[in-house]
């Protein structure tokens, strides 16, 4: 894993110091709320319905032991006792005093850690795939690719005031687990020539007007990096809109100039950066990459497992995946608990999930986007004792990608934009459908809540997307089949007209029995919906 | 009217015009770029001009940055100011995009801005301002 250096460090410490003047600037009363809120924005740091939530960058979604106990200190210290893992890779915590902010940050500066463009309309925590360097289909870590670009948006001075926040992923696989082309810009690395270089889409996202990303160039070799991304940026700096907010996302503009016209002026803009040695060398992605080298595998670990336990058997059915390294395996935590809170952990699970990865995983944690923890090198052979460990501590859901692993935004619980509540909605959903033997019937099918039309629950990428919206005052649900934010992306639908908390559950039910009906052969709820269309389902629901 | 903060020595007293009057007029040797305006269009016109200034609507609204790198990148080395919601948080970054004046709406603290403007010894990228980015410390 990456390590800070003196300049790194530096750089956070330095930012911790800088806030700490910033609030006391806003405590003095020498700020107003509209000048300190870009700059506490900058920082992570937004202001809900209760209270301030701090959102913590995790970058790439990787991190190691010591970081993940320094996330469950904050929680004790500062907040509630818990954090929010979110889908972007981060955590927040949704119970923070502003006086508290400067030293929470002091604190996680302390494990190289920051809260750095968490927010604000600038360029976000970079995301990748949570297998990263324990898949066996990546053609290399995408990684150290994210760590480059993370330091280059790193108080990046010409593209801290963009039209909207932007959001970046980077893969290096086939099987895309980033939802990539659902970002502003999607890398995915790809070999040429035996060369490693990144293929570009731009103008990806969810929100309003949820949008997949077009390719706009194949091939960025790594020493033009920085400078094609730059170019990138500054189209849309120049060129997007800032008259309507709901406009002004890198997706819009890409729609409105077309794709063709966008790379048109990305590829003049680019050959006028390439010019100015705006890119770090070879070497310093060498240096970065040296980070994240294999651990030290055993190379003769036994790759058989004992699966006489059933309950065991279950878990690694559904949460453990194959490894590149033979006698070794991923396995997902999923925090996903019957009538929990997507995504929540406390700091005593936060804790144990800290000490597995230090005992069992060579110190290193994933977050990712759908809200679970990933020990991504855990031996085969220690995995009977990791699941009893996490079984006792209430970690041990076995159902990673079932309809019960849904991914809930905060909603009217935490924010002041919602118009209706997400996380009751996911905890009841997951009631109805507890019973595992039921949803792996079902098999994989990714269900999605939003509570409201900013897509923070990325509905429009869910098998069964759920958004919540406002009726003449009351809360109500609209349901949508077909999305999917894999390699085969798309876009969810709307079945019809919306339903109270009770009748999307039971619009959800009756989806499943129509699945369950038609479905032929092996086929996923999503290919079913594929394969027989929309109106099948409208039919069953609406009658 | 609050005074220019600047950062040369040089000082243009010439109003600026407007980007049209600018193009349409070859004597002028100052111009007044609004956000949204295509600071390209003056690139073929770097060697007249002594003073080019930048309106920030709203401090929220980038496009500057984006105009002043575009000028400097080209070669420009007249003066290069900020004018309107220009805030002291925000200077830092002005200056690492290339402005060296600054016409502020409101006033600013010179301590503040001193201090604000000393913070950070490093930087991660390579702008107009030339200084030397963290890659190529660690690479000599
Ligand atoms: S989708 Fe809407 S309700 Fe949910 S977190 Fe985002 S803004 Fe808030």
């Amino acid at each position: 894993m990456y390590q800070y250096d003196q300049y790194d460090q530096q750089m956070v410490d330095t930012r911790v110091e800088e806030f700490r003047d910033q609030v006391k600037r806003r405590l003095a009363g020498d700020l107003t709320e509209d000048q300190f809120k870009p700059l506490r924005l900058m920082n992570g740091l937004y202001l809900q319905l209760h209270a301030y939530m701090l959102r913590v960058a995790i970058p790439y979604g990787t991190l190691n032991s010591k970081q993940m106990r320094m996330l469950g200190h904050i929680a004790r210290k500062y907040d509630r006792d818990y954090g929010h893992f979110t889908t972007r890779q981060n955590i927040q915590y949704n119970w923070i005093k502003l006086e508290e902010a400067p030293d929470l940050l002091a604190d996680l500066a302390s494990v190289e850690m920051h809260a750095i463009q968490t927010s604000g309309n600038c360029i976000r925590n970079i995301s990748s795939d949570q297998y990263a360097g324990a898949a066996r289909d990546e053609i290399a870590d995408p990684r150290p690719w994210a760590e480059i670009l993370r330091q280059w948006s790193s108080f990046h001075p010409e593209f801290s005031y963009l039209p909207r926040k932007f959001k970046i992923a980077v893969i290096a696989s086939e099987e895309d687990r980033a939802a990539m082309r659902l970002h502003d810009i999607g890398i995915q690395l790809v070999r040429k020539d035996g060369e490693l270089g990144a293929k570009f889409f731009v103008g990806g996202g969810m929100g309003r007007t949820p949008m997949i990303a077009p390719e706009i160039r194949d091939f960025v070799p790594a020493d033009e990096l920085i400078s094609y991304a730059e170019a990138c940026l500054r189209v849309y700096n120049r060129y997007g809109r800032r008259d309507n907010k709901y406009k002004a996302r890198i997706k819009i503009l890409v729609h409105e100039l077309g794709a063709e016209e966008y790379t048109r002026q990305v590829e003049e803009e680019f050959a006028h950066m390439k010019t100015l040695g705006l890119n770090p060398p070879v070497e310093e992605l060498a240096r970065i990459t040296e980070y994240f080298a294999d651990p030290a595998f055993e190379g003769n670990a036994p790759d058989e497992l004992d699966l006489s336990d059933p309950d065991f058997k279950l878990w690694v059915d559904q949460n453990v995946v194959a490894h590149k390294q033979p006698g070794y395996a991923i396995a997902t935590i999923s925090l996903k608990p019957k009538g929990g809170i997507p995504g929540d952990a406390s700091s005593a699970q936060i804790d144990l999930m800290a000490d597995l990865a230090e005992q069992y995983s060579f110190d290193e944690l994933r977050v990712t986007h759908s809200q679970n923890i990933v020990l991504p090198h855990v031996r085969k052979s220690d995995l009977y004792a990791v699941w009893q460990k996490l079984d006792e501590a209430g970690l041990a859901p076995a159902n990673l990608d079932l309809i019960t692993d849904s991914i809930a935004c905060p909603g009217l619980d935490y924010c002041s934009l919602a118009n209706a509540r997400s996380i009751p909605l996911a905890q009841k959903i997951s009631e109805r459908f507890a019973d595992l033997g039921r949803q792996r019937e079902l098999g994989e099918l990714k269900l999605k809540i939003s509570g409201c039309i900013n897509a923070c629950g990325h509905h429009h990428a869910g098998h069964i997307g759920i958004l919540g919206v406002d009726r003449k005052g009351t809360e109500n649900y609209q349901l949508l089949l077909g999305g999917s934010a894999a390699e085969d992306t798309s876009l969810a639908k709307i079945t019809g007209p919306g339903f109270d908390e009770d009748g999307v559950i039971d619009a959800i039910e009756t989806v499943t029995d129509v699945y369950l009906e038609e479905r032929e052969g092996d086929e996923r709820f999503i290919d079913t919906y594929r394969r027989v269309g929309m109106a099948r389902f409208k039919e069953a629901i609406y009658g | 009217m609050v005074e220019a903060i600047r950062f040369r020595d040089d000082i243009h007293e010439e109003p600026a015009v407007s980007l049209d009057a600018f193009l349409d007029q070859s004597n002028a040797t100052a111009v007044r770029i609004e956000a949204g305006e295509d600071a390209r269009l003056l690139l073929p016109l770097l060697d007249r001009i002594s003073l080019v200034e930048i309106d920030f609507p709203v401090f929220g609204d980038g496009r500057g940055y984006s105009a002043a790198q575009i000028l400097r990148e080209a070669g420009y080395e007249g003066e290069l100011r900020a004018s309107g919601d220009v805030l002291v948080d925000q200077l830092a970054y002005m200056r690492r995009c290339g402005f060296d004046s600054f016409i502020p709406d409101a006033p600013i603290d010179p301590k503040v801005m001193e201090e604000a403007l000393a913070r950070y010894e490093h930087v991660y990228q390579g702008t107009s301002d030339q200084r030397t980015p963290i890659w190529r410390h660690r690479h000599g």
